[in-house]
């Protein structure tokens, strides 16, 4: 067993820690904000110098051929900086559903550019009515002389303000949530039929609702087999929710620290509040809380390339129920233990409040993930 | 004892509630039931309303435009408003320097500001909390010098709510540096349009403009604003706590957030069976609504138990109520942000304002439900915040 990070991660570690730290200042980052896509696209090619685009990529592809705890440590350290960019829906999910769903053409065409920066994607998948279902998919593709036409809406699409393509899932058959029957299309956002409605969510960032009226792809557009794609659906879903594990404890450890430094430095009564005791214990719960996610991020990181879909996933539902239960607490205690103050937007405690209540309902709130691993019997097994 | 209301106790309730149901703008219904923010002008006209029927001010002497009603039956009252749904009237204006005045204030100063401020003529704000006291309330420094027949004040307050609503503050400001700090302190009334008093905006975590900072530059307030006497204004304040506590639990508004939830949960589907029919769903929300039955009896029991207690007097049970009631009014909006899901991380604040002029991109009723469980936090921070209620309940209630 061993929790040390190679030479190589540590040196990624640190380098992405200090750009966090030179550029993502909160007030930096208020700047980022007023761009036109809500991020920085200075520091998204930036991101491609330090090879953090191409991370999990082959070389071949212009990768670097990265694992996922290449990822946790970058996601980590984007959870600290509260990062706007969208890595995880360019990289993590689209990146992620190429890379390992494409054939050699698609990853050929699509990696590099994703690598150096010059192609953002977005995942086109969930719907009004979907929720937490992954299966759930009500967007039609209908055969057409050479490809496929696709009709239907995408209501959440994540940074999908700002893609250059998409990755939609539409139904070729089956009901409205067999497992079977749904297929993966990468869509231009030029393309004719394509409507976009971009909007913000309540953590700042950008996403957008997706409409498509017969839109046209090409029969080599389909990513894997048509009506086949569920299993990579879920696989790219449990590396998305690791990735954001990552995140969360990334931002929870950041918000820790500054409230201990706020602890340490705001009198009240003419001493620091922090020699207050409730306070202390309040602050070692967030400890408790805070190492607890972070022993389930490590655990989301080591399942997710687990070759068994089922023990993967279980692993995964497992460390995401302990990621909302500590990201919750710690969200809402930071802030009381701010006061006034934490209840400011001109003060970053409370937006890590937000970021970890929108991450609370990302491919699955906590009773949605409870009864899955209920359901595959939980963690233990039980004795003879 | 009898847990029961009295027949006329009932029948009450329902003249008051068929009161709101006609007299409760429709616009302005229409905002409380899907969790919009109510405007200024709908606090106005609300207000207004109510004041015309009599019943701004219910827990004020006859005299001054209140009711004899008496505990019980004042908070059947506040129980249906919020039940309505239908806003509160101005807190500042209604609970806090309403009873202050009677209590303390000059006879001219309540034949003044008392119908003004029962009428919304007067917007108040609070002006107590300064960027180096908030728990510490009594370490406040916004000082106050007689000069003339008149106060000049210099200093700075925060977390200010509605300040740029308001026309007049009530002001905690320190006139004497000497002996205890609680006895330095003084209750000024401040038009706030008065030269050397600017405010700037805060925004709160739901994207509100909800308070404000206050400068004080030389600011000359008339001396015939003082309130009482010179230096006993902390006397005066902490009279509050003591006064209005039927109501601060905010039953009928968890009550209502619960109604809604199960409501609207009927209309979630997760898989082919609605949210609200869902086992963990249900018995967690049946779980809040144990407690919220406890805390509605507890209340009852400071309630009924009022009449027993000298006028003025504060009944110990009653700081259990905030604490208890600001958790609950948490808990409840947590239950929402579950039934809207994803929904609700879909940030569209013209539909919070009902200002929108296109529909929203969720259902309308999931724009308002982030904003509330985000402003709801504070329940547990402003007014005394949960620790610092726990400690006082510590000290006065349980001797440690
Ligand atoms: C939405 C909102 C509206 C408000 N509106 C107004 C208004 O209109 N007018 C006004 O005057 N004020 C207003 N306030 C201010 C409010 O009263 C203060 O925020 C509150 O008194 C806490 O003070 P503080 O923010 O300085 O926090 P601090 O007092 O610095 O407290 C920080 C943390 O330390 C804890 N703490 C402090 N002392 C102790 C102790 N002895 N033991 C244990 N824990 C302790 C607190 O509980 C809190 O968790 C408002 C606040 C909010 C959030």
């Amino acid at each position: 067993m061993d929790f040390d990070f190679s030479d190589e991660q540590r040196m990624l570690k640190e380098s992405i820690e200090q750009l966090i730290n030179d550029r993502y200042g909160f007030e930096q980052r208020k700047k980022y904000l007023k761009e036109p896509a809500g991020f920085s696209r200075e520091l998204w090619d930036q991101y491609a110098e330090m090879g953090l685009l191409g991370l999990p990529f082959e070389e071949r592809h212009g990768g670097v051929g990265g694992g996922p705890v290449e990822t946790m440590i970058v996601m980590e350290a984007f959870g600290r900086g509260l990062v706007l960019e969208p890595y995880l829906a360019t990289v993590v999910m689209c990146g992620g559903l190429v890379n390992l769903g494409g054939n050699e053409a698609q990853r050929n065409a699509i990696l590099p550019k994703i690598a150096d920066g010059s192609l953002m994607l977005a995942f086109a998948h969930s719907e009004a009515q979907s929720r937490y279902d992954l299966a759930d998919v009500a967007a039609l593709a209908k055969r057409d002389a050479d490809g496929w036409l696709l009709s239907g809406e995408k209501s959440f699409v994540a940074h999908g303000n700002c893609a250059d393509q998409f990755i939609v899932s539409a139904r070729i058959a089956g009901e409205r949530n067999a497992r079977d029957g749904i297929g993966l299309f990468l869509v231009n956002a030029k393309a004719p039929g394509v409507t976009r409605t971009s909007y913000e969510t309540q953590d700042a960032r950008r996403a957008a609702r997706l409409n498509l009226d017969g839109v046209k792809v090409n029969s080599n557009d389909a990513i894997g087999d048509p009506g086949k794609a569920l299993p990579l659906i879920e696989r790219i879903a449990d590396h998305t929710l690791a990735a954001v594990a990552a995140e969360a404890v990334g931002a929870m450890s950041a918000a820790h620290e500054a409230t201990l430094e706020y602890l340490r430095t705001r009198k009240q009564f003419g001493a620091a509040i922090g020699s207050f005791q409730v306070l202390q214990h309040r602050a070692v719960d967030i400890l408790v809380a805070l190492e607890q996610a972070r022993s389930m991020a490590f655990y989301a990181t080591m399942m997710a390339g687990e070759p068994d879909p089922a023990q993967r996933s279980k692993a995964i539902s497992a460390a995401t129920i302990q990621i909302r239960k500590s990201g919750r607490f710690i969200g809402q205690q930071v802030v009381q233990l701010h006061g006034g103050i934490g209840m400011t937007l001109e003060y970053k405690i409370g937006h890590y409040f937000k970021r970890l209540t929108s991450m609370e309902s990302l491919l699955g709130d906590t009773d949605h993930h409870l009864a899955a691993l209920a359901r595959a019997g939980g963690l233990i097994a039980a004795g003879a | 004892m009898d847990l029961r209301f009295t027949p006329e106790e009932n029948q009450f309730r329902e003249e008051v509630r068929a009161f709101f149901r006609t007299a409760l703008p429709a616009s302005i219904r229409k905002k409380m039931e899907l969790g919009q923010r109510i405007s200024k002008e709908d606090t106005v006209t609300w207000q207004r309303i109510l004041n015309a029927k009599g019943w701004a001010v219910p827990g004020w002497p006859v005299e001054w435009g209140g009711t004899d009603w008496g505990p019980v039956k004042t908070y059947i009252f506040r129980e249906e408003m919020q039940l309505a749904p239908a806003p509160d009237p101005l807190g500042f204006n209604v609970s806090m320097v309403g009873p202050v005045l009677i209590a303390f204030g000059s006879d001219a100063q309540k034949k003044h500001f008392l119908p003004k401020v029962a009428n919304l003529d007067y917007w108040f704000c609070q002006g107590f909390s300064e960027p180096g006291a908030g728990s510490d309330l009594a370490s406040l420094r916004t000082s106050a010098k007689r000069e003339g027949d008149h106060y000049i004040v210099n200093g700075q307050k925060i977390w200010t709510s509605r300040a740029q609503h308001a026309d007049w503050m009530f002001c905690l400001v320190r006139t004497s540096n000497e002996g205890k700090r609680q006895e330095g302190i003084s209750y000024l009334l401040i038009d706030v349009t008065t030269p050397g008093l600017t405010i700037r905006p805060i925004y709160t975590i739901d994207g509100e403009h909800h308070f404000n900072e206050v400068f004080f530059d030389n600011v000359r307030v008339p001396a015939e604003n003082l309130v009482g006497q010179e230096n006993k204004g902390w006397t005066y304040a902490k009279y509050l706590l003591g006064h209005e506590r039927v109501g601060i639990a905010r039953i009928g508004a968890s009550k209502y957030r619960l109604q809604r939830a199960k409501a609207l949960a009927q209309t979630v589907m997760i898989g082919d069976v609605p949210l609200g029919e869902t086992e963990r769903f249900r018995e967690k929300v049946a779980a809040v609504e144990v407690e919220l039955k406890a805390l509605e009896i507890t209340q009852m029991r400071v309630v009924a138990n009022a009449r027993h207690l000298a006028p003025g007097a504060a009944d110990p049970t009653s700081s259990i109520l905030k604490l208890k009631g600001t958790e609950l009014q948490q808990a409840t909006t947590e239950i929402l942000m579950e039934v809207a899901g994803p929904d609700a991380m879909i940030h569209e604040p013209e539909h919070l304002w009902a200002t929108a002029t296109t529909p929203s991109i969720g259902p309308e009723w999931t724009t308002t439900t982030a904003a509330d469980y985000f402003i709801t936090r504070a329940a547990s921070i402003y007014g005394g915040s949960n620790e610092i209620q726990k400690n006082v309940i510590a000290k006065r209630i349980l001797g440690l």
